[in-house]
This record gives C-alpha cells, sequence and structure tokens, in this order.
C-alpha cells in the first residue's frame, strides 16, 4: 500500500474541516452581464459535500453546472457575478470577500481539473517545472524536495516511466498522460476540494475507463471531497456516491446514486434515464425515448417550474409555483433525496407510458441476413489509405530518406447488404473517419477496391460520375459547421436539389417543406438562418440535406456525438425512421458502443486502422468476443450502479500509426495473448485469420473460436437478464 | 462538447430587421459612430455639392488668397476660386464619380470607391484560389503577389501614371493593383480556415466544382473581415490620391482635387499659410473618420465572441 510521504498540511486539514461539510452551496444564483442585460446562468443551487465524499453534478448542456464550480473558485470571468446565496468552504464564507482574502482562503485547498488538460498545462515549461512549481509556490519548500514529492506522486498515478515524464512537454503526451498529470498536480498540495469539470470527456473510451479507476483509488487513499461534474450517467454511476441533477440553472433532484438511478422522483431525472443507451439491453428492448421539447435559453425561462412545459404530469400548479428543492422520504435505509417538485410523491416511474405525439420509431423488423440475395449495395476489398508523411531531417527534405506514411486504414474488406444499418465503432485514430472519407471520395484509396451499385470508385470524388455521388451522401458530426451560416435551411437542403435535378424547380420548395416534415420540423423553418437553431435542429437539417437527393446509402459521421443525450435519443429515432421510411442504407461511425447498440444491425469494430470484428449486433455485444471489443465492452461506462460489469484495462497507449505493430496490431495491448501457446508470438509476427463464427460474424484473432467462447459475457446486470 | 441552444426567434430576419441589427451594432460602439458620422458628413457634403456649391468651384471670382471672412467662409485660393466651394466638390472625384477618358461621361462612385472595389475583386479571386487549393497554386500565387508588395506604393503609381498618362481609370488601376496583394492575402488567410468546416466537406461530396465552393459557400462568410478592411483602404486610397495630387500626378483638372489643393497652396505657405488647412484637416477627417468606423466595427463584431 503507498504510504503517502507525511505531510504537515494534512494534519491541519483535519483539524481545520471538523465534522461538517467541506463544501456547502446554499441558493447560489450566478448571473453574467451581457450587453442589454443579464443573464441569470445559476438560478439556484444547493448541495454540500463531505470529506472523503465525491459529488456527482449531472446535466446537460447550459444547464449551469460548469458555472457552479467557477463560482466556487472565483472563475467567473469580468462580466460574471454571484447575485444570491451562499458559498461555504471548510466553514468559510467565499462570497462577497475580496480577491486577496479569497486567495488566502481557498490557499492551496481547492483544485480544479478541467475537461482539456491543455488548459492547466503550459505548453511551454516541462512538466516538471510545472508540478514542482505547484509546491515551491504555495508551500515554499526547496525545489529537489518539490521533485521528489512530484515523482512520487506521478507513480501515484501510474504513469508510466515517470522520471522521464518530469523531462517532457506537455505536447509529448498523449491525452490519457496529461490528464494524469493534471490531477497529479491537482492532488500535490493535498486539497480539501478536487473540483473535476468533465474531466474525462475528451478521452477515449479505454483511456477514460483508467482514468476513473484512477481517481475512484485516490479518492480513497487521500479522502479528498470532489466535485464532479459531467453529463454522462454512466460515469455518474462508476464514480461518485452522491449526484445532483440539474436542469436549467436549477438543482432538481439529489440524493444517493443508489437511489436516484433505482428511484429518480424528478420527472426529469426518469427522462433522462430513459433515453440514455444501455449496454446491457437487448434490441427489442433498447428503444430510447426522448424527452419532448427543447431546454428553455437562460432569459426566457417559464415562470413557475422550470421543467413544466416538456413534463408529462404538469398541472396547473406547476405553471403557477415554483417549486423548492425539499427532502423527500426514500424508504430505503437513512438516505434522504431531495427534489425539485410540487408532486414527486405520486410520479411512479414504472407507470409511464410514452405519450402519443413522442417521436418513436415503428418496432423495425430487422431484415432476414439470408434475404439479401444478389450485389450487395457496397463492397470493399483490401482497402487501404496511406498518408505520406515529410519527414523533418534534412535527407527528408531532399527526397533521399525513407518514404514514411502514416497507415491510417490497412486491408479493410467488407460487404454491406442493402437496406440494413452497419456501426463502425472504434477510438480516436482507429482510421473510422478515414474509411468513410475514402469510401464518399473526399480522400483516395492507396490500394484496394471498393464498388458500389456494381461501379467501381475507387477513386476521389471528382471522377465520379455525378449519378453515382447523388446515391451516397453523408451526414458530418458537428452541427454548428455542418451549415453555411450564410445560407437559410431551405436554400441549403434544395441545393442538392437543384444540382441532382431531382425534382423540378418549381417543385422544390414543396419537397423541401416535405423532407421538412420528415424531419419533424415545420415549414416555417424554410427561412430559418441556422444561427437561430439549436444542434439538435442543425443536425435534422444536415440528415435532411444529405436526404435531399434521395441517395441509397448514407454515410454518418459520429452524428450525435455533439449533442446533448436527450436530443442524441431524438436524432437516432430519426435516424431510423428515415431509414424505415426511404429505405436508404445507413453506415454509422460512433465510438460509444452503447449508441451503436440498438441502433445498428451489424457492428464492425476497429482499431488502429485493422478491423478486429465485424457481425450481426447481438453477436458482437456477446461471446466470442475479440479481445480489443471485449476491453472496449469493459470500459464503457453503464448509467446503472447495480450493473456488473467485467473490469478488463488495457495497459500502455494506442500505437502510433507511423510504426504500428507487426502482425495484429493489437498485440501490444492484447490482454488475452497468454492464452495462446509461447505467450502469443505468433501475434507480433503474423496476420491473424479470419473466424467464422457464423451468420456473418468474423472475428480476427488467432486465438482459436472454442478459446473465444469460453469467455464470459463482460456484462451481467441483475436486473435486466437478457 | 454538447452544443448549448442559442436565442430562439421563430420568423426569419427581414431585411429592415438585419439593418436595424447592423446599426444597432455600429451604435454600440462610440468609436464606431464618430467615424460613421465623420464619413456620412462627407459624402452628404458631396452628395450636395452636385447640385449645389456656394460659388462655382473653378471660377476665379475674387480676390486671391484671402482669409475666411463673410462672403468666403474658407478664403480663397491662390487663383481668388472658393475654397469652400473647391472643398465640397473636391469630395466628388473621390467618393462620387468618375470620369470616362475620351469622353464627357461619367460613372457613378468615386475613384476610391472603384479602386478599393477593383482590389477586392482581384485579391479575393487570388486569395481563395490560393487558399482553396493550395499547393502549387498557393505557392505560385503568394510569391507573385510577394513580389508585388515587395514595391513601394508611391514608386508604383508613378510607373501606371507616367506609363499611361493621368487619367481617372489609371489611378482606379493604381490603385486596385496596390490594394490587391493585402486582400488577397486576408482572403486566402480566412479561406484557410472556412475551408477547414463541415459544410465545405458537404459540398465536396456533392460533387460541386471548386468555383461553386469558392464563390458561393467560402466567399459568403469572410464578408466581416473583407468589409472592415475594405473599408481601411479606401481610408489609404484616399490618403494616395492626396499625395498623387501633391505630387503633381493626381486627377487631371479642372475637377477640384484636394491633394492638388494642398500642393498648390504649398508654393504660397510663406505668405499665405491658411492655403493648405483646409484641405488637409478635409483629408485627415475623412481618413480618420474610416478608421474609426472600420475600428469600432470591428470591435464590436469581436466583444461578444468567444
Amino acid at each position: 500500500m503507498q504510504a503517502p510521504i507525511a505531510d504537515p498540511i494534512q494534519v491541519n486539514r483535519a483539524s481545520i474541516s471538523g465534522p461538517g461539510p467541506v463544501l456547502k452551496v446554499d441558493n447560489l444564483a450566478v448571473a453574467y452581464k451581457v450587453r442589454g442585460g443579464e443573464i441569470e446562468a445559476v438560478h439556484e443551487a444547493s448541495f454540500e459535500i463531505y470529506r472523503g465524499e465525491s459529488h456527482g453534478i449531472v446535466g446537460e448542456s447550459g444547464c449551469g453546472k460548469s458555472t457552479v464550480a467557477w463560482a466556487i473558485v472565483n472563475f467567473l470571468g469580468p462580466n460574471g457575478y454571484v447575485k444570491r446565496g451562499s458559498i461555504t468552504f471548510l466553514g468559510q464564507e467565499l462570497v462577497g470577500k475580496s480577491e486577496e482574502e479569497l486567495r488566502q482562503l481557498r490557499g492551496d485547498q481547492i483544485a480544479m481539473v478541467f475537461q482539456d488538460p491543455m488548459q492547466a498545462l503550459n505548453p511551454s515549461l516541462r512538466i516538471g517545472d510545472q508540478m514542482a512549481e505547484v509546491l515551491t509556490v504555495h508551500r515554499g519548500i526547496s525545489r529537489e524536495e518539490a521533485e521528489a514529492r512530484c515523482l512520487h506522486m506521478l507513480e501515484r498515478v501510474y504513469m508510466p516511466d515517470p522520471a522521464n515524464v518530469l523531462r517532457r512537454y506537455p505536447h509529448q503526451l498523449s491525452g490519457g498522460q496529461q490528464q494524469r498529470v493534471v490531477i497529479a498536480m491537482a492532488l500535490l498540495n493535498n486539497p480539501a476540494l478536487l473540483i473535476m469539470d468533465e474531466p474525462t470527456t475528451a478521452l477515449d473510451v479505454t483511456v477514460e475507463a483508467a482514468v476513473l479507476d484512477l481517481i475512484a483509488e485516490l479518492q480513497r487513499d487521500f479522502d479528498t471531497a470532489i466535485m464532479f461534474i459531467t453529463h454522462n450517467l454512466g460515469v455518474v454511476a462508476r464514480v461518485c456516491d452522491k449526484v445532483g441533477v440539474m436542469y436549467a440553472g436549477e438543482m432538481v433532484e439529489r440524493g444517493t446514486v443508489e437511489e436516484i438511478f433505482s428511484r429518480p422522483r424528478h420527472p426529469y431525472t426518469q427522462g433522462l434515464l430513459r433515453c440514455v443507451p444501455r449496454l446491457g439491453m437487448n434490441k427489442a428492448e433498447s428503444i430510447l425515448y426522448p424527452i419532448r421539447g427543447r431546454v428553455p435559453p437562460p432569459n426566457a425561462r417559464p415562470f413557475g417550474c422550470v421543467f413544466a412545459p416538456r413534463c408529462d404530469y404538469a398541472r396547473e400548479r406547476c405553471l403557477q409555483e415554483k417549486p423548492r428543492l425539499r427532502p423527500v422520504s426514500a424508504g430505503v435505509g437513512e438516505s434522504v433525496s431531495e427534489v425539485r417538485c410540487h408532486f414527486a410523491e405520486e410520479i411512479d416511474p414504472d407507470q409511464w407510458r410514452p405519450p402519443l405525439d413522442l417521436e418513436l420509431p415503428i418496432a423495425a423488423t430487422p431484415p432476414a441476413v439470408s434475404s439479401n440475395t444478389g450485389e450487395p449495395l457496397l463492397r470493399i476489398e483490401g482497402l487501404r489509405k496511406y498518408y505520406r508523411v515529410q519527414g523533418n531531417a534534412l535527407r527528408d527534405v531532399l527526397g533521399l530518406g525513407a518514404k514514411r506514411y502514416v497507415k491510417a486504414v490497412e486491408d479493410v474488406s467488407l460487404s454491406v447488404p442493402k437496406g440494413i444499418t452497419l456501426g463502425i465503432v472504434g477510438e480516436s485514430g482507429c482510421g473510422k473517419t478515414t474509411l468513410v472519407k475514402t469510401i464518399i471520395g473526399l480522400e483516395e484509396p492507396s490500394a484496394g477496391k471498393m464498388h458500389f451499385l456494381g461501379f467501381d470508385i475507387t477513386n476521389g470524388i471528382n471522377k465520379r460520375d455525378v449519378r453515382l455521388i447523388q446515391e451516397m451522401q453523408m451526414v458530418f458530426q458537428n452541427p454548428d459547421a455542418t451549415m453555411n451560416p450564410t445560407y437559410t435551411v431551405g436554400q441549403q437542403i434544395a441545393r442538392p436539389m437543384l444540382r441532382f435535378k431531382t425534382v423540378p424547380k418549381h417543385r422544390v420548395r414543396e419537397e423541401v417543406i416535405r423532407l421538412l416534415k420528415a424531419m419533424r420540423l415545420d415549414a416555417s423553418y424554410y427561412d430559418r438562418l441556422p444561427r437561430q437553431l439549436s444542434g439538435g435542429e442543425k443536425q435534422r437539417v444536415g440528415i435532411a440535406r444529405a436526404l435531399a437527393s434521395r441517395p441509397d446509402l448514407i454515410l454518418c459521421d459520429e452524428p450525435v456525438s455533439a449533442l446533448d443525450v436527450s436530443v442524441q435519443a431524438a436524432i437516432l429515432n430519426l435516424l431510423l425512421e428515415v431509414q424505415r421510411q426511404f429505405g436508404t442504407t445507413l453506415i454509422f461511425i460512433a465510438h460509444d458502443l452503447s449508441v451503436v447498440r440498438f441502433f445498428s444491425d451489424y457492428v464492425a469494430v476497429m482499431y488502429l486502422g485493422q478491423m478486429m470484428e465485424i457481425g450481426p449486433a447481438e453477436a458482437i455485444y456477446a461471446p466470442p468476443y475479440h479481445p480489443y471489443t471485449e476491453a472496449l465492452l469493459s470500459a464503457v461506462p453503464i448509467p446503472d450502479p447495480k450493473a456488473q460489469q467485467k473490469r478488463i484495462r488495457l495497459e500502455g497507449t494506442v500505437p502510433s500509426a507511423l510504426n504500428p505493430p507487426g502482425g495484429c496490431r493489437f498485440h501490444t495491448r492484447c490482454p488475452r495473448r497468454h492464452l495462446l501457446p509461447d505467450g502469443g508470438r505468433v501475434c507480433e509476427t503474423e496476420t491473424p485469420p479470419w473466424r467464422d463464427a457464423g451468420h456473418g460474424h468474423r472475428i480476427f484473432c488467432h486465438l482459436p473460436l472454442e478459446v473465444l467462447r469460453t469467455l464470459d459475457p463482460v456484462l451481467t446486470t441483475p436486473s435486466h437478464e437478457a | 462538447m454538447s452544443v448549448a441552444q442559442p436565442t430562439l426567434d421563430t420568423l426569419a430576419p427581414s431585411t429592415r430587421q438585419r439593418w436595424r441589427e447592423n446599426l444597432q451594432l455600429v451604435l454600440a460602439s462610440r468609436v464606431a459612430t464618430i467615424g460613421l458620422a465623420l464619413v456620412l458628413f462627407w459624402i452628404i457634403v458631396g452628395l450636395v455639392s452636385l447640385f449645389w456649391t456656394p460659388y462655382p468651384p473653378n471660377s476665379s471670382l475674387f480676390a486671391q488668397n484671402q482669409l475666411p471672412n463673410s462672403t468666403n467662409w474658407l478664403g480663397t485660393d491662390h487663383l481668388g476660386r472658393d475654397i469652400l466651394s473647391r472643398l465640397m466638390a473636391g469630395t466628388q472625384v473621390i467618393l462620387l464619380k468618375t470620369r470616362l477618358p475620351n469622353r464627357d461621361w461619367v460613372i457613378p462612385g468615386g475613384v476610391a470607391f472603384w479602386g478599393v472595389l477593383g482590389a477586392l475583386v482581384f485579391g479575393s479571386f487570388l486569395g481563395l484560389n490560393a487558399g482553396y487549393r493550395g499547393g502549387w497554386w498557393d505557392q505560385v500565387i503568394m510569391q507573385a503577389l510577394d513580389a508585388l508588395v515587395a514595391f513601394p506604393a508611391i514608386v508604383l503609381y508613378l510607373v501606371i501614371i507616367t506609363a499611361f498618362q493621368r487619367g481617372d481609370l489609371v489611378v482606379i488601376f493604381a490603385i486596385a493593383l496596390t490594394g490587391t496583394p493585402g486582400i488577397a492575402r486576408l482572403v486566402r488567410s480566412l479561406t484557410l480556415d472556412i475551408k477547414t468546416r463541415d459544410f465545405i466537406r458537404a459540398a465536396e461530396t456533392r460533387g460541386e466544382s471548386a468555383f461553386y465552393i469558392m464563390f458561393r459557400e467560402i466567399l459568403p462568410n469572410a464578408r466581416g473581415p473583407l468589409l472592415v478592411d475594405a473599408m481601411l483602404r479606401v481610408g489609404y486610397a484616399i490618403f494616395a490620391i492626396g499625395t498623387l495630387g501633391f505630387l503633381g500626378l493626381g486627377l487631371p483638372p479642372p475637377d477640384p482635387d484636394w491633394g492638388s489643393m494642398v500642393n498648390d497652396a504649398r508654393r504660397y505657405i510663406f505668405v499665405f499659410p491658411w492655403g493648405v488647412i483646409p484641405p488637409s484637416l478635409a483629408i485627415a477627417s475623412l481618413v480618420v473618420g474610416l478608421n474609426l468606423f472600420a475600428d469600432g466595427l470591428r470591435e464590436e463584431l469581436a466583444r461578444y465572441q468567444k
């Protein structure tokens, strides 16, 4: 057991904090001054965090959770201010104090970890210098001793080769390693309170799992109070003890994690839990129910209960009177939840039925695999995409050095029948985006063949026939950037129709409105500009634009990653309905296995440019697995604290695609290598064969199928038996 | 990472509403308002002068070199012409009308206006191609423009005007040529940024031609900074015209031109120092006004952006 270095501050801290909460926020209201008035970002937030407790703050974008954190550390910027309420830290009031007094009160007792580690790391200083600075400035200890403590702390956060890392610059570390450094820096002074603002959102799933494990362990060792801000309910279920749910600037529910997930009281929490994709469900069960309506903008919040316009249980009183955050009896031990709802006791989530106007896809019968005879819609054989990299040495500039390539996609073959949905899953750098770009022709393949509708499309988009281009369209990831800000919605949807001449000119407007209606947007959207639309609406318009030319195939590049959870559900349902109505084939890229699960007929898993496994969706989520798929499934945070998930963590980092490992590219991190004779020597030298597990399920591994079948399933949930 | 919800209007902004929004933007900045006021002042003076000036600007009606008095509010120049009238008429050629050679025809819009417009057109075309196509296009275009920039602007003006002789169109050409590299650089850097956005990818996946993407997708999004830059360039152009006039190479007579007014008055400066002041102040105030307007606008546009 690693014993912390004897630290006088820890002794001091114990005497300061006493039995009370480390942080107590009471009726906090924070506002920002803007041109022509002010916006109240946080209307009423109250919670408290005790020592050794991890308190999650969950909410969608715009709910004010980050603003609460910034108010605590006085980070609001020149136009933000605390309008009402109190923030008490270790018994001392923080609101209303001057900058200097706050600095002394907080001192080194509050540390913050941001979403983007580069915000906390100075790119022009070495890691060792930055970390030592934390100690030398706050404690005034000598440089050598500071470095020794930094080294020790890096070991605590399981940083490989810590002595070397101290001498490196931030850009020489991976994202996960940077985040570990930031966490180490935050813990160096043994703070009483650690605020983490979406620390793992920007990380890959497997890296995220490792960092979350680290946070849980450090919390136990250091006995720090943690305030954990996130929008991901799965992360909350894994890491937090208590959770507060925020909506539109107010805390609407608070309680222990078990209570909130098993018996949510507030209709918003119930709605959230219904629209979060879960890994354990089988396909028929896992319909996502979006929350109707949209989040009110901060300057147009409703008068009574802020959730009333979207609530299925709203009554007269909800529209008139603002509910207060009040305790409601839990009935489980002594834990008491607090809810901001007039009728919390009368609402039973098990009795809920989806209202009629909620957009849901009609339960699609998956096309039988065998009925797809004839030419597949898209056939890819041995596709490779290499990017040439120019070295910096003089030899390379003169053209004399060895040529180096980023091998982004290596030998991918697949065959997509008509009318199905193929989900491609992988972490960042696995080549899924490059694959899709090559398919659509934004990149030219380096080797291999592609056939679409029987025609050869092994070339860039400039060389393709316009009728083929018409049949393959794409939906993009970032809703803000997917539309041209200077043209109206109607103009942008009409453009493909005019370009491909699918519709005579005088009928274009009518057709555009029909498409808008299919996207559940009414005709008034025709003349709106993109800046007047919300993220979900922009993405719908992006889908409408892709559909405008009636393509046979639509490629979706992470279309819901940048959207809030409740909006994600609506867009995914929309895509399903589009597929049913228009008969389009979809290829869907995601990095989240749970999203792809209920949505796809087939799933392909990619790692470092190679396809590791492909097969029908049910087959992927049950053994036999590829070891990488197994690791991915065990890393995804599940929004159910009672779910039992195997804990398989991958060692090391993803190797560089400039110099990928030989043979099976996963062999450097594979946790199942030892099952092969000779410790898996063959994985390093030979390309694995494709193991056929039937029904189109193929696994790219040296391990024989019998061995793979004996592995336990990753997920066993006592509440959901499949 | 999640997308936040903006303020929602249910109706598309009408043209009037857009103008009002833009005006409010300008008025929100004191600097921009002052600049706009100065520029509008001179435009109005110029428009008025098309129909009326206190006295005919080109007629020697008065005694020479008079200080301001009740008949000549700004005094008279060395040929006995009323300075105020000449000042008012001087705005015309710069801002309001261009004389075509060999005829008596006049097209609306002054020399400065057409010159900057020409720079905008050439510069945008070159900058878009360099930015969007990249590679050799970028290298060749930018190196050529760099070579052009290496010449001092005045030298270029001198060369062009002596080669083609004095005339409004020649000055327009000269202004356009010297303005092109700066605009091209600006447009190129804007293009490099806008090119990375998804809606350009979307246009590419529709197989749109390069020209469509450059002029219909990218260019409309570069309007803001381009407008600000263009306004500054009008100021530089006016200044350049003034300098040319001072050097004796400016717009040909008989229409009065502030620069040549300064040049003429310069010769009598020891006897009649007042003569240089009105046209100098006129040039200065117009250029300063344009600068302030452009600055204030840029500040306002950037103020509430994250």
